[in-house]
């Protein structure tokens, strides 16, 4: 008996050798630099020279247009591309989890391929397509849907919508693959039941796959809510934040006033604390959201 | 609706979806084998210009470097952090009591800091020990990922505990057990590993641009970023750097698909 507990703490102390070198890299890679940044965040002054100034950096937030700005697109982004690709994802899934269907494999490769190109390529795939003299406008103006070239990325809105389309046009396979995997796990008489008791497609769609496949979609949702409030490829290749800011996303506008010009760590530290309150509080929201449809 | 339209509608369906995903990758190559002029006009044929818009390209940008500062970068990454990673998710399932579960949900907590708020003072950091520049500083705030210590948490799970104990009796050490049953058993997670960890650090963009200031130092997705920000207008070479840039990843994700689906079946289970 004896022996035995101390061969259990011998295992027990094997336990931390094979998680050690992971841990240690989280606390001093993640934990102790956000500590860092959060300290940094009640402090001014340019470059390395800092002294604290209090909640100057946070009240500065609210007078900065283009921060403001910049939240409002992330948000404008979150809340049309998420659903929109979360349901596209969820239909393309529930198709190819038809056992009737052939040509499967490759129709799933397909629309899995746009996410193994990297977000840089695609950013500028997609910014050559619909650039003024880009592919996009000479079909659109061919087929006469417009009688001249329309500059996407020029115009506020248009500029971020062709965000929206590449975003969901290099994710939706991503979120597809997570769908699939997690109807593998419903048993397809289940399908086959209700399809003998009558259900059409949509009744099946809707009172079978989704609440099945609810602790997924709670996943890739908190997954592309974080991602999306994150963004930064996207922006900084694809409309390089323009016309004058109005497409930037929060994270390219801490890049620029980080690195280009005058550093100032002390302000985007503040402003990248905004971003952490925001990636939680939509977290603890759509968990609790999640948990009450039960 | 009859049974056969049904099908119909969801073979147009699925049919669309894939040209659209499909199409713009097509347009990429096609453009990369084409003069600017004719991709502006809108040349949907390969055409016979590849070489010359190499040379336009590497006239640019030293892609070769990038190229090969990409691979180290990425090979290194995927490597250490698998290993890394692999053993910590194993450890956390294996060897699991109070205090690890704790802690297991302390660093799933370190998935929601933005990477924005580590950057500036990861940066200061990395200046301070001379990391600038370096393979090292490439890949050390990468190495550890809350999502690759779940997946392997979720992997060792399935690793029958009869197979642990009997391999003990058998006097095979703890280490020896991992690295002679666990990785051989749970080979489509590692596959899975491989290609998440590899697409992440190849594609990684907003952390090379903060360290890698030296243009020797630049990796591709760097690079292609450079030709667009400048007067450089040529869609053809500009399409084949961004070939370039796509290639290894698509083969890679090609190889290790259905790996890739299995082993991120797993992890959502």
């Amino acid at each position: 008996m004896k022996q035995k507990i101390g061969l259990n703490q011998k295992r027990n102390l094997f336990g931390w050798v094979f998680l050690a070198p992971a841990v240690i890299l989280i606390v001093v890679m993640s934990f102790v630099p956000a500590i860092n940044a959060f300290i940094t965040s009640f402090k001014t002054g340019n470059g390395a020279d800092l002294h604290f100034a209090g909640l100057t950096n946070y009240l500065r937030i609210f007078k900065d247009a283009v921060f403001i700005q910049s939240v409002k697109n992330c948000f404008f982004y979150l809340i049309i591309q998420v659903p929109v690709m979360l349901v596209l994802a969820l239909i393309l899934a529930s198709m190819l989890n038809n056992r009737k269907l052939r040509f499967k494999g490759i129709m799933r490769t397909c629309i899995f391929l746009p996410c193994a190109t990297s977000l840089v390529a695609y950013s500028i795939i997609f910014r050559s397509l619909f650039a003024a003299d880009g592919f996009v406008n000479l079909v659109a103006t061919k087929l006469h849907i417009l009688s001249e070239p329309y500059n996407f990325l020029a115009h506020p809105t248009s500029a971020k919508i062709v965000i929206i389309i590449a975003l969901v046009w290099r994710w939706t396979g991503y979120n597809m693959v997570f769908y699939l995997a997690g109807l593998q796990n419903i048993e397809y008489s289940v399908y086959e039941a209700a399809k003998i008791d009558g259900a059409s497609p949509l009744q099946t769609f809707f009172k079978i796959t989704v609440p099945l496949l609810k602790p997924t979609i709670l996943i890739t949702a908190i997954m592309s809510t974080n991602g999306t409030l994150q963004l930064f490829d996207e922006s900084v290749n694809l409309t390089n934040g323009g016309p004058s800011n109005q497409s930037i996303t929060m994270s390219h506008y801490i890049y620029n006033q980080a690195f280009q010009g005058v550093p100032k760590f002390g302000y985007t530290s503040a402003m990248s604390f905004v971003i952490l309150f925001l990636v939680a509080i939509l977290a603890l929201v759509q968990m609790k959201v999640g948990d009450k449809r039960d | 609706m009859t049974e056969k339209t049904k099908i119909a509608i969801q073979y147009i369906v699925l049919i669309f979806a894939s040209l659209i995903s499909v199409f713009p990758l097509v347009w990429m190559m096609i453009a990369a084998t084409n003069r600017s002029v004719d991709v502006i006009a809108g040349k949907l044929t390969f055409g016979s210009r590849l070489f010359e818009n190499y040379q336009n390209l590497i006239a640019n940008q030293d892609i070769y470097r990038g190229f090969m500062n990409s691979v180290k970068y990425s090979v290194l990454q995927t490597v250490i952090s698998i290993l890394i990673c692999s053993l910590a998710g194993y450890g956390f399932e294996v060897y699991h009591d109070k205090i690890k579960d704790g802690l297991m949900a302390v660093i799933l907590m370190s998935m929601m800091i933005p990477f924005v708020a580590l950057m500036i003072p990861l940066f200061r950091m990395f200046s301070g020990m001379g990391l600038l520049n370096s393979a090292v500083g490439f890949i050390l705030p990468s190495l550890s990922t809350p999502f690759l210590i779940m997946l392997f948490r979720s992997a060792a799970r399935s690793f029958p505990i009869d197979m642990i104990e009997a391999a003990r009796i058998d006097g095979l050490s703890e280490f020896g057990i991992f690295f002679r049953m666990f990785i051989p058993t749970m080979r489509s997670t590692f596959a899975a590993a491989l290609t998440v960890t590899f697409m992440n650090a190849w594609n990684n963009y907003i952390w090379p641009k903060v360290i890698m200031q030296d243009s020797k130092a630049q990796t591709l997705p760097m690079m292609i970023s450079n030709l667009t920000s400048g007067y450089f207008t040529d869609y053809g070479a500009l399409m084949l750097a961004v070939l370039i840039t796509t290639l290894p990843t698509a083969i890679l994700f090609l190889a290790l698909q259905k790996n890739f689906a299995e082993g991120i079946t797993g992890a959502v289970k």
